[in-house]
């Protein structure tokens, strides 16, 4: 089986909300490692996950199929799941797939922050 | 597993369709009854009524040479030609490219087991397109609401031919169909049917494997409004209005009536 042609790395922006930071490309190969990053990122406690796009640079629409998956998983575990970092490109594609309508998009890292902290503190 | 990682010989850009809030048909040949599809918007996995589902599709193509670009080439070319008996696809000159839309004229069944009666025109939205696949997602009223990947890939030096369903019902009377009138099977049937299309063209007996997984058991209530959209309803009444518009042409010569 072919290798993923990306890597995603874990890290805690507070006590409940983590942040993957998604590096290269997502497409069905990538299905471990994301599911390993949320795995992680669970074990950390969070609440609220944070998907950084920042560093993607391809995603085609197997990997728009495993953000569906991850997002059953975290309204399954009561977590929320945002996005940040996307390209316009990838906003057009979210808005087309209509996977804006169930994942909040947010321009950058603070701001999707701010929203996971406001939410817990309400 | 299933893809490629997307195309290198042409602008990634290139792959997906653009922007779209409503659909617009172009020009398609007159035997396609087209309903249903222009003006509805998409409809994806996470919209739609009943449980979500994982259906995955695969035959292994042994003993073909062709890499697995080339066979996707050829399930393109012969998009239409491999659907069963009663599928009907048909697509604008453009053929299949991101943001095309292909329509369908098929059939749903009144019994279990029994072949598809009630007829229904829906259509699809060509998603994404890619070397070796091809995403299309379902618009509103189309009896599942999520998309259908086609794909290519090697493993173990044999190309194994994909088609990987990421849906659910789009409505109650869907899901009503879908469990309990041989809506399911029939789709699973269709598949299935379309893959040993494929394998026959290389002079294959194929053998489809297929595995699913219920991603998403939980019903969506709030999407119950979408019958009023349902395809095969509108369908229907499509053609009980028949004899009104064959009148209508006769008073009209000059405004063909379907």
């Amino acid at each position: 089986m072919p290798k993923p042609n990306g890597t995603m790395s874990v890290r805690s922006a507070a006590p409940t909300i983590s942040i993957i930071d998604i590096n290269g490309e997502v497409n069905s190969f990538s299905e471990n490692t994301l599911m390993d990053a949320y795995t992680q990122a669970s074990s950390m406690g969070a609440h609220t996950i944070i998907l950084n796009f920042s560093g993607l640079s391809y995603m085609n629409s197997s990997g728009i199929g495993l953000l569906v998956t991850l997002l059953i998983r975290t309204k399954r575990q009561n977590q929320r799941l945002l996005a940040c970092g996307l390209s316009e490109h990838y906003r057009q594609i979210f808005e087309l797939t209509r996977l804006n309508e169930a994942i909040l998009v947010f321009d950058n890292e603070a701001d999707a922050i701010k929203s996971a902290e406001r939410i817990k503190a309400a | 597993m299933s893809d490629s990682n997307g195309s290198r010989e042409v602008p990634k850009d290139a792959n997906w369709a653009g922007p779209v809030s409503k659909l617009k048909v172009p020009p398609m040949p007159p035997e396609a009854i087209n309903l249903n599809v222009e003006g509805r918007g998409v409809s994806g996995p996470l919209q739609g009524f009943g449980p979500l589902w994982q259906k995955t599709y695969q035959v292994r193509l042994s003993g073909v040479k062709q890499t697995p670009t080339e066979v996707m080439q050829v399930w393109k070319e012969n998009f239409a030609k491999f659907q069963p008996p009663g599928n009907h696809f048909y697509s604008s000159l453009e053929g299949i490219k991101p943001g095309e839309i292909m329509l369908l004229d098929s059939k749903v069944p009144v019994f279990p087991g029994t072949p598809g009666a009630i007829p229904v025109a829906t259509g699809m939205m060509v998603l994404y397109v890619d070397d070796t696949s091809i995403t299309l997602m379902t618009p509103e009223g189309h009896p599942e609401s999520g998309w259908n990947t086609f794909s290519v890939f090697e493993e173990d030096g044999v190309s194994i031919a994909q088609v990987q369903s990421f849906g659910r019902s789009a409505d109650p009377i869907y899901e009503f169909g879908y469990k309990l009138l041989g809506g399911e099977h029939l789709q699973e049937q269709t598949w299935s049917y379309v893959l040993l299309a494929l394998a026959a063209y290389y002079g294959i007996l194929g053998q489809v494997s297929m595995y699913k997984t219920c991603l998403d058991p939980k019903y969506q209530w709030k999407e119950a409004r979408q019958v009023w959209k349902n395809a095969s309803v509108r369908t229907i009444f499509y053609y009980l209005g028949a004899p009104l518009r064959w009148i209508r042409r006769l008073f009209s010569p000059g405004k063909p009536a379907r």
